[in-house]
Order: C-alpha cells, then sequence, then structure tokens
C-alpha cells in the first residue's frame, strides 16, 4: 500500500503545473547563464586571471565546461530551496485546502504511510531537481564548452583542480547540496502539517531560509554560537569538497547535523500529523 | 429485505470538545447489517462533527466507536478496506480527470480489483463519456457522482454519505435519490445517510437517528417512530365555518391546528381522514383538496423545537 500511495503522490506532483516551475525556472535561469558565458566568459574570466598576470601564465580550455558548471551551481543553490518548497510545502496543507485530504485518510492506509509516501515522493521531486540541474550544469556545459582543469578563486588563493579529479568532487557537492535540499522539503513538509491552506507553509519556508541566511551572513560575534545550529549554514557545505585539501571533518559535521535535524523535524511532523483533526 | 442483528457501527456516548465548544455532548447510536440508516439534525447539530469521529478524521474527547465490532484507529486496515464514503462535498484532484481521480483512490482500497472496475462504476454513476474530462469543468452534480463511484469502487460493505445531495438542482437530487436505492435494494448494503432533506431520508432509510446540540434525541426505525404521531391534514373547503362547527360535533374540535380562509389544518389519524371527508360531503360542504404534511418533518421540527 506504502509504495501505491507514494506512486500516487507522484502522479499527483508530475499533474501539477507548480512542479514544473522549478524545472522551467531552472532551466531557463542556466540556459542564460551558458549563453552569457558564451558571448563573454572570457571577459568574466580576465577579473580572475588579471590578479595572477604577473606571476602565472594560464594556457589551455580555462572557459570549460567544470568552470561553468561551478559558478551555475554558485548562483544556483540559495535560490533552488525555494523551488523545492513551492511543491513540497504544498504536499500535505494543499490536500487540506482541497479537501482530498478526507478522502485520503478514510482509505486502508495509515496516517504514518500516507506521510511517509508524500515525503518519499517530495524526496524523488527533490532528486530530479538536482539531476536536471547536474545535467545542465555538467552535461550541457561541457558539451558547449569543452573540458578542462578547474580554477576557483577562494578567499586563500587560486585552486586548481585536475580534470581527471573533479568529477569525483561535483558528484559528492551534489549529494551533500541534496541532504541539505531534503532539509528545505522537510521543513516546507513539517510546515505543510500545521497548516490548512498551501500558501502558508511556502512562504514561511522562503522566510526562514531568508531569515537563517541573513543570521549566517551577518559578522556579528554574538551570532557566532548560533550559526552552526542553522541549517543554510551547512547548505553551502557542498562548497568544501572543491578544497585542497578537503575539509572532511567539517562535512561530516554539516551531514551529521543536516540528518540531525532532519529527523528532528520528521519526528515533530509525524506526531502532528498523526494526531491532526481534519476540519477541513 | 431482512435486517441483521449485527452492529457495523456502535456509537458510545461520543463527546468532542474543541476548547470550550461543545461539537458533541453525548451521541450515542447503532447501525445494523442492511440498514440504512437516516442521519439527521440541524444545521450544527453536529452530524458532520459525528461523522469525521467514526471515519477517525477527528479524536473524539470521550465516547467509544466501534466499527465491524473492532477499534477503528487500531484496526484501520481491516476497517477502512470495507468502507465507502463521502464526507460532506466529494473533493478531488482538479487538474486530474475523472479516471485518473479514480484510479488514484482505487489504488489505495486495499483491495484487487478488476481491470474494467473503474469504466463498470463510471458507467453505473453515469459518467460514461465524460471519464477523460479534467474535474475543473464538472458540475456539482457531476462531483457528487463520481465522489459515489469513488466510494463504491472496492464495493464496501458500509458507505457513509454526509450531505449527499448539498448543492445539487432537483434532477441532481433526484439521480442521487435513485442511486443510493439502487444500493440499497439491488446490493443490499448497509448504508449511513446524513442528510437535511427530510423527503430522502423518508423514502429511503428504513431506522434513523436524530441529534441535536450534540446530543442523540431519538433513534429507532423510521416505520415505528412515526407511527406514533398522527397525521397534518390540510381539507381545503368552500365553507370553513360550517365545516369548523360539524367538526365541533363530531367531537374533533379540539384536533384544530390552524384555520384559514379556505384550509382547515387537523392533527387525525390516517383512519379518520375517509370519515371527516364523508361528513363534508355529506353536508354540501365541498372539499377541493386533501393533503397530508410530511410525517417527519413535523416530528423533527416537533422533537428539534422541544
Amino acid at each position: 500500500m506504502f509504495w501505491k500511495s507514494t506512486y500516487n503522490e507522484l502522479i499527483k506532483i508530475i499533474a501539477k503545473p507548480r512542479s514544473y516551475i522549478g524545472l522551467g525556472a531552472i532551466t531557463l535561469i542556466i540556459a542564460i547563464i551558458l549563453f552569457a558565458m558564451r558571448l563573454d566568459g572570457m571577459t568574466y574570466l580576465s577579473f580572475i586571471t588579471q590578479l595572477f598576470d604577473q606571476s602565472l601564465s594560464f594556457q589551455g580550455n580555462i572557459l570549460n565546461g567544470n568552470l561553468v558548471a561551478f559558478i551555475i551551481l554558485q548562483m544556483l543553490i540559495v535560490h533552488i530551496p525555494l523551488l523545492i518548497a513551492l511543491v513540497t510545502g504544498d504536499l500535505i496543507s494543499g490536500e487540506g485546502a482541497m479537501g482530498t485530504i478526507r478522502l485520503l485518510l478514510t482509505k486502508p492506509i495509515s496516517r504514518t504511510g500516507i506521510f511517509f509516501s508524500k515525503y518519499l515522493a517530495g524526496c524523488i521531486y527533490t532528486f530530479v531537481i538536482l539531476v536536471w540541474i547536474g545535467f545542465l550544469a555538467l552535461g550541457v556545459s561541457k558539451f558547449v564548452f569543452g573540458t578542462g582543469d578547474l580554477m576557483i578563486l577562494k578567499s586563500e588563493g587560486l585552486v586548481i583542480m585536475q580534470e581527471q579529479d573533479i568529477f569525483w568532487r561535483f558528484l559528492s557537492a551534489f549529494g551533500i547540496a541534496y541532504l541539505g535540499l531534503i532539509m528545505i522539503a522537510t521543513l516546507s513538509i513539517t510546515l505543510s502539517c500545521f497548516s490548512e491552506n498551501s500558501i502558508g507553509p511556502i512562504v514561511l519556508t522562503m522566510a526562514i531560509i531568508i531569515l537563517f541566511t541573513i543570521i549566517g551572513a551577518l559578522d556579528v560575534s554574538v551570532l557566532d554560537n548560533v550559526r552552526p545550529f542553522l541549517f543554510t549554514t551547512h547548505m553551502s557545505t557542498w562548497n568544501s569538497f572543491f578544497e585542497n585539501p578537503l575539509p572532511t571533518e567539517q562535512i561530516i559535521r554539516s551531514a551529521v547535523s543536516l540528518l540531525l535535524q532532519i529527523a528532528g523535524l520528521l519526528g515533530i511532523a509525524l506526531y502532528k500529523f498523526n494526531r491532526k483533526d481534519i476540519l477541513s | 429485505m431482512t435486517f441483521s442483528s449485527e452492529k457495523i457501527i456502535e456509537v458510545k456516548h461520543l463527546v468532542k470538545h474543541y476548547g470550550k465548544f461543545k461539537a458533541l455532548e453525548d451521541v450515542s447510536f447503532e447501525v445494523y447489517k442492511g440498514d440504512v440508516l437516516g442521519f439527521l439534525g440541524p444545521n450544527g447539530a453536529g452530524k458532520s462533527t459525528t461523522i469525521r469521529a467514526i471515519l477517525s478524521l477527528i479524536k473524539p474527547t470521550s465516547g467509544e466507536i466501534k466499527l465491524f465490532g473492532k477499534d477503528p484507529v487500531k484496526d484501520h486496515k481491516y476497517i477502512f478496506s470495507r468502507i465507502g464514503c463521502i464526507v460532506e462535498k466529494p473533493d478531488f484532484y482538479l487538474y486530474l480527470s475523472a479516471q485518473k481521480n479514480l484510479e488514484i483512490f482505487a489504488r489505495l482500497t486495499g483491495v484487487e480489483l478488476k481491470k474494467n472496475r473503474i469504466s463498470e462504476i463510471i458507467d453505473f454513476v453515469g459518467l460514461k463519456g465524460r471519464e477523460k474530462d479534467k474535474l475543473k469543468g464538472f458540475s456539482n452534480g457531476m462531483k457528487q457522482r463520481l465522489g459515489i463511484a469513488q466510494t463504491l469502487i472496492h464495493d464496501p460493505e458500509l458507505i457513509i454519505l454526509d450531505e449527499p445531495t448539498t448543492g445539487l438542482d432537483p434532477q441532481g437530487i433526484l439521480d442521487i435519490r435513485n442511486l443510493i436505492l439502487q444500493l440499497k435494494n439491488e446490493y443490499n448494503k448497509t448504508i449511513l445517510l446524513s442528510s437535511h432533506l427530510l423527503s430522502e431520508i423518508e423514502l429511503i432509510a428504513n431506522r434513523m437517528v436524530i441529534i441535536n446540540k450534540g446530543k442523540t434525541l431519538v433513534q429507532g426505525s423510521v416505520a415505528d417512530l412515526l407511527n406514533e404521531q398522527e397525521l397534518i391534514v390540510s381539507f381545503t373547503l368552500n365553507d370553513i365555518e360550517k365545516a369548523r362547527s360539524l367538526l365541533a360535533t363530531f367531537g374533533i374540535e379540539k384536533q384544530f391546528i390552524t384555520i384559514n380562509q379556505n384550509n382547515l389544518l387537523l392533527q387525525i389519524s390516517n383512519d379518520k381522514i375517509p370519515a371527516v371527508n364523508k361528513l363534508f360531503c355529506d353536508n354540501a360542504i365541498k372539499v377541493f383538496s386533501i393533503e397530508t404534511k410530511r410525517k417527519l418533518e413535523d416530528y423533527f421540527l416537533k422533537l428539534i423545537n422541544n
């Protein structure tokens, strides 16, 4: 019954027009970035290279698919959570708003079963979005710009990674980014359990992301103790995979922190959903 | 039709409070196998709250509910695979077609369905030809039909219909009523039918429960409960005063309810109507019409107003 319910949830996600807003927006943004980089990518790169012109000479295909993919990820990773929340925030409260929750909960499947089938469908949707980004950012970029070593400007200097050392980093970065996006999906589904309309949880999720991002960005020592507990802090951990040496401890800490927060939110959501009076 | 003593629904002293608001104070009733139970009450009496509690959509503050002799929370899967229901209006996924909606709910019935079951049930509720249409364009009547289709798709033993004719036009009401009658007569389903429409209950139900202000007022067989009451009969006559004095000599003047220009309302038993009519005719009073008011309507209003 659980798998049938999950299949139902996927059908609903596929049929909803709002599910394509994310895919459409990502496609459009990446297309614009690719177009802009194709037209004027070297000027963009010269901002980096001119800093080292006197000490280094750059050879080969510097403006390559790996660099463009990295740029795309940096630009998109802030906005994807909003697109995810648009769908996942509606998964439970949307049923309440439509009134279909009454039919759903009078079927021979437990509330826990319904909750987890919706959650799994939300996770699958998030995965599809991420795979689509990966395909466009890495696949199409490499097709358009070719391949080559990755050159990244970090605060500590210029990091250059060899072509054969890059793919696993992207895969791992996508892995930890997925965990961050699952955190967003869990947050919005949890909020969805407390609401009877679909807009509330979506807006609230976005507000929390914005608030936490601002708190994380504020360079005030009072907030130093708070920052490690904000999920937004750990969502940028994907960047750590493009460092040498790899900050393994920091990556593990971030992954554990995200997993714990996901588990905590799931517990709250499940508790609420199982005890909720359906009044819609 | 025979009715069993097997209890399909058993509600005992059901109480539901929302903070200080007491939605249900003491609701108790039973539905037996084969029953069509009319669940009556004015707006805000607690009908929908009771039905939601029966279907585990809300958690009662206290009281006991048993479906098929089992606890609906503990034996959720067993019980809900045997139930089909509409709670208030049947809401569906408007962005999907009728067929897709049915497929979605059919997958969750817990019953292996025949391959052509969905087209069979679409045909049964009269939606053939519209199954591929998205629900955005469906009228209320069509959604109600689809609601009934969703209810019946897994051939449940118990059907719970909460206000199934709300928002329908007269033709829609008639269609839904005929569908319910078909379920009762041809398929011998146990049905709990909540409705505002007393005529509907009078025509369909064999037993009824009336609740008001969250409490059960009465329950029993429709025939038994209504036979306790005399009829309200309206005579349209040409000479009311003469009729009145005649009835006084006949000894039933105390049963006058109202008199207006041409109508005389009497509360008398069914068997007295021919005698009163004969009395008028024998004394040259023209009788233009004799109408009996609906028994249930009167019974219901009396009970509620008391």
